[in-house]
């Protein structure tokens, strides 16, 4: 239960420390948001496949997998995995294959919400 | 004079404001992100934990079923017009999260529909999901190469 609730805590603060580098990098250098998402899952891919992003997720949990980071790294993760299963074939694949789920989520899901809701006006 | 003297106290009091309170905002914002963006971050913890320990997942399945549970959520959100309120007040906190992932393709789908189911929903919901994908994958699939030229070489 303590070791849960320590796990509760360390995901808030590795996540919350992501993110908070990423306002950091919106309010310093002007970057747009769409920039900031392809420089986390870049980072993430990098990362991972140097091998570094992973002790992250085994000491933060869903605090390095949700951030965009992890998606990055499970693509890396599953392009690697791929090549030692399949072998060329595989590191083609692995990847997308890793990220389905999320693709496949936002695809439907987004579809979904357009032809449900209707958007706000902004003002 | 003393009017002078007061209307100098007031610039150099002007400037002060000026120099510190950007700061301050900074900071702000920067709190705001960590609080939101690690409240995802537990709440994903949270489903994790629920995949894995109770419906027996393995560490990479759990990982996917969270991810897909953030983005319905995400989704639901930004159709209710909730997570843009969520944004303005967290800003990165509610963009790095993969639930912003999941604002950047459903934002623009609704947003464009009247445009159409084709070349509105189907093609604008892409426009800030398309670069995540095309440098996620293409980085991801380089990485993929590497390594197999790595392991002929070795």
């Amino acid at each position: 239960m303590i070791a849960m609730l320590w796990m509760y805590v360390k995901a808030f603060a590795v996540g919350g420390l992501i993110c908070m580098i990423g306002e950091a990098l919106l309010l310093k250098t002007q970057l747009t948001s769409a920039r900031i998402l392809v420089g986390y899952v870049t980072a993430g891919v990098i990362l991972g496949a140097l091998g570094l992003y992973k002790p992250l997720i085994d000491f933060a949990g869903a605090g390095a997998t949700v951030p965009l980071t992890g998606f990055g790294y499970m693509l890396a993760h599953g392009a690697i995995e791929g090549l030692e299963n399949e072998g060329l074939l595989g590191a083609f694949t692995g990847g997308v294959r890793a990220g389905a789920g999320g693709i496949a989520a936002a695809v439907f899901f987004g579809y979904l919400a357009a032809l449900i809701f209707k958007p706000k006006m902004k003002g | 004079m003393q009017d002078a003297k007061n209307r100098k106290e007031a610039q150099r009091y002007a400037e002060l404001v000026a120099r510190l309170a950007p700061k301050s905002e900074m900071g702000q914002g920067m709190a705001r992100a960590f609080l939101v963006g690690g409240l995802i971050c537990v709440l994903g913890q949270m489903l994790t934990d629920f995949f894995s320990m109770r419906m027996r997942f393995g560490a990479q399945s759990a990982a996917t079923a969270t991810s897909i549970c953030l983005i319905f959520l995400s989704a639901l959100l930004t159709g209710l017009g909730l997570y843009d309120r969520i944004g303005k007040f967290a800003g990165a906190g509610s963009i790095v999260p993969i639930t912003g992932f999941a604002n950047s393709v459903v934002a623009p789908a609704m947003e464009f529909r009247r445009e159409g189911l084709v070349m509105g929903v189907g093609a604008k919901m892409f426009s800030l999901a398309g670069p995540v994908l095309v440098y996620g994958i293409g980085s991801s699939i380089i990485v993929g190469l590497i390594a197999f030229a790595l392991e002929v070489i070795g």
